[in-house]
């Protein structure tokens, strides 16, 4: 097995970990770092396909290399989104939840610190 | 480069600058608006749609009389290296459906987010108006975009900029709509570009015209196929991803709701079109386009039948979204040849691509009139509609006649749109989509009818409206519900369909 091939095994679990974690975890502030995850896994997957094509003194294609800082800046903007939503939401109904009927988790708790 | 098709992408064809015009005006409007403040965000934004009007009118008026497409090289580079735009018919239409919704929209929400005399400037309105047209430039990036990693940038553009219109008046409900929505987007665009990432693994282009020529049906090909679609279909709320939908566009301001339903959802079925039909016709099966056409039948008859059932008027609406967003895909199956293995350019698209535009006008005219209808009752309770017709005739009309489109009666544009899909259905003899469509057009008109029933009922005292309503706002409502039926009418006129045959290479 070569390191390419290793790398793109560990973003392929990456991804099946992420993509297990966005589906069933019901906090959203979970949700987000699974998403986050699962993104990670994609440029890892993205970098193995770049060393795929290296070639001569070429240490691997530079195409996905300009398309993963792109994708990064895009998750970065989205997840600073998803925050800022979260802590407006915490902010107006006191929840981090989108479950109407759940218990008040954890972070709620830590609210008056 | 190989294949026929690498030819007619690697040149700028004349007027191909016009492409670059569509994205440029957008982002200059934007940093017009942040740099003038909430108190000119609205004038700068009006003031610049009547150049987004003539940029997608001269995009128009090349692309769809010969059918040629406008093609311009980013930086003259030639793809693989380089990026193209590309506006073809399709876009064509869709570049102008998004112009007259945005514009209709703009002039509607002028009386909510516009400047009001002697009082400060709000935050809210700034957020408004550039969002609303980062919604526009979004949908233009898409309908041109010849590059799938371009294309990505283009969906979570489109995302950044719907996500906040759900929560612009700030209220925990919205709010929580708003990051339901975020979430599965989110996943959708991610799930997408693992499709694209995988699809560049095993071709070694992301660009539209090259993939087409080297994709193959294999394996890598199917994965990334399934990615990328379920990705946009819960973009688009295709039953049953549909679950962010009915809050999110119940929940965001009237103009907000119409520029979301009529378009946001579009963008990603848009890009649907894109990737079965141009990037990888031969891929699909009988059997998986009989699945995605199921999907779009339970659709139909779910969302339908929860529209019957809703207290409110714009959850009504919403789920007749989540309906006729399942009508978008029966198209898939009516537009599969059997005897090539080939989804087919022909009746069956330009059926669906009709649904689009009609669905479009007729949803912004219904959520328009429904915002007026809340503004004057203060409540948008259906069993409390009573009298309403009364005291806002030209509203209640304009909701009829974008009903009228939705349930498909002639002459409206749903009605030559879901004529269209009927005849396709019957003409490859898959008789049970024409049932579905049958059923569904019942429904509506079921959920059409409850409305209107309890509108023109007499109240028992006459209504005295909370909040005076604009006459000019009734009829930016009625204009887009009249844009809808007279769709019909241009279709069924001396003006002949242009043939929506997508050109693969």
């Amino acid at each position: 097995m070569n390191t390419a091939t290793l790398f793109g095994l560990c973003g392929a679990i990456l991804i099946g970990l992420g993509l297990y974690g966005a589906l069933t975890h019901p906090q959203p502030l979970r949700k987000l770092i699974a998403f986050n995850l699962l993104g990670s896994g994609i440029f890892l997957v993205f970098g193995a396909i770049a060393r795929r094509g290296a070639w001569g003194t070429v240490g691997g294609d530079p195409v996905p290399q300009a398309l993963v800082i792109t994708a990064i800046v895009v998750a970065f903007a989205a997840t600073a989104m998803a925050v800022a939503l979260l802590e407006r939401i915490l902010k107006e109904g006191g929840q981090t939840t989108l479950d109407p009927d759940a218990p008040a988790g954890v972070i709620t708790e830590r609210r008056d610190r | 480069m190989s294949g026929p098709g690498a030819v007619d992408v690697a040149m700028t064809t004349p007027g191909g600058a016009w492409l670059v015009a569509a994205l440029a005006w957008p982002v200059i409007a934007i940093l017009l608006m942040i740099a003038g403040g909430g108190r000119h965000a609205a004038r700068i934004a009006l003031a610049s749609m009547p150049v987004g009007v003539a940029v997608a009118g001269a995009i128009a008026i090349r692309v769809l009389p010969e059918g040629e497409a406008l093609v311009y090289l980013v930086g003259g580079w030639a793809p693989p290296l380089g990026i193209a735009l590309r506006a073809d018919a399709l876009s064509a239409v869709m570049m102008l459906t998004t112009a007259i919704v945005i514009c209709g929209a703009g002039l509607y929400a002028y009386a909510d987010f516009g400047p009001k005399s002697g009082k400060p400037e709000t935050r809210v309105s700034l957020v408004f108006w550039t969002l609303l047209i980062a919604v526009w430039g979004a949908m233009n990036l898409i309908v041109t975009g010849h590059d799938l990693f371009n294309l990505y940038v283009a969906l979570e553009l489109l995302t950044f900029a719907a996500v906040p219109l759900v929560s612009l008046d700030g209220r925990a409900a919205t709010l929580s709509a708003a990051l339901r929505y975020l979430m599965f987007a989110l996943l959708g665009s991610v799930l997408y570009l693992l499709g694209a990432v995988l699809l560049y693994g095993a071709y070694g282009t992301l660009d539209i015209t090259l993939l087409a020529a080297r994709v193959q049906p294999e394996p890598a090909a199917w994965v990334a196929a399934a990615l990328m679609t379920a990705g946009l279909l819960a973009k688009t709320a295709l039953f049953p991803l549909h679950l962010w939908l009915p809050p999110a566009h119940a929940g965001a301001p009237p103009a907000a709701s119409a520029v979301l339903s009529a378009l946001v959802v579009k963008g990603s079925f848009f890009l649907v079109i894109r990737l079965w039909f141009e990037v990888m016709p031969a891929l699909w099966s009988f059997s998986a386009t009989q699945l995605i056409a199921a999907l779009g039948a339970a659709a139909i008859l779910y969302g339908s039948v929860l529209a019957l059932r809703q207290e409110r008027l714009k959850l009504l609406i919403a789920y007749s979204t989540v309906a006729q967003i399942g009508y978008l895909f029966l198209m898939f199956p009516l537009a599969f040849d059997p005897a090539t293995a080939q989804l087919q350019g022909g009746v069956a698209l330009t059926g669906g691509l009709l649904q689009t535009v009609s669905h479009a006008f007729a949803k912004a005219g219904m959520f328009m009139a429904a915002g007026l209808i809340a503004t004057a009752l203060g409540h948008d309770r259906v069993a409390d509609l009573a009298g309403v017709a009364r005291a806002l005739p030209i509203s209640v009309f304009a909701f009829g006649l974008a009903g009228l489109s939705l349930v498909g009666l002639p002459p409206s544009g749903g009605f030559v749109a879901k004529w269209l899909l009927l005849s396709a259905a019957v003409s490859t003899g898959q008789w049970w989509w024409a049932a579905v469509l049958v059923i569904g057009g019942l429904l509506t008109g079921g959920y059409v009818m409850l409305v209107l029933i309890r509108a023109m009922s007499a109240a028992a005292a006459p209504i005295v409206p909370l909040k005076p309503v604009a006459r000019s706002r009734e009829g930016v409502a009625l204009a887009m519900s009249l844009c809808a039926v007279l769709l019909g009418l241009l279709a069924l006129g001396p003006i002949e369909l242009p043939a929506f045959a997508v050109t693969t290479p």
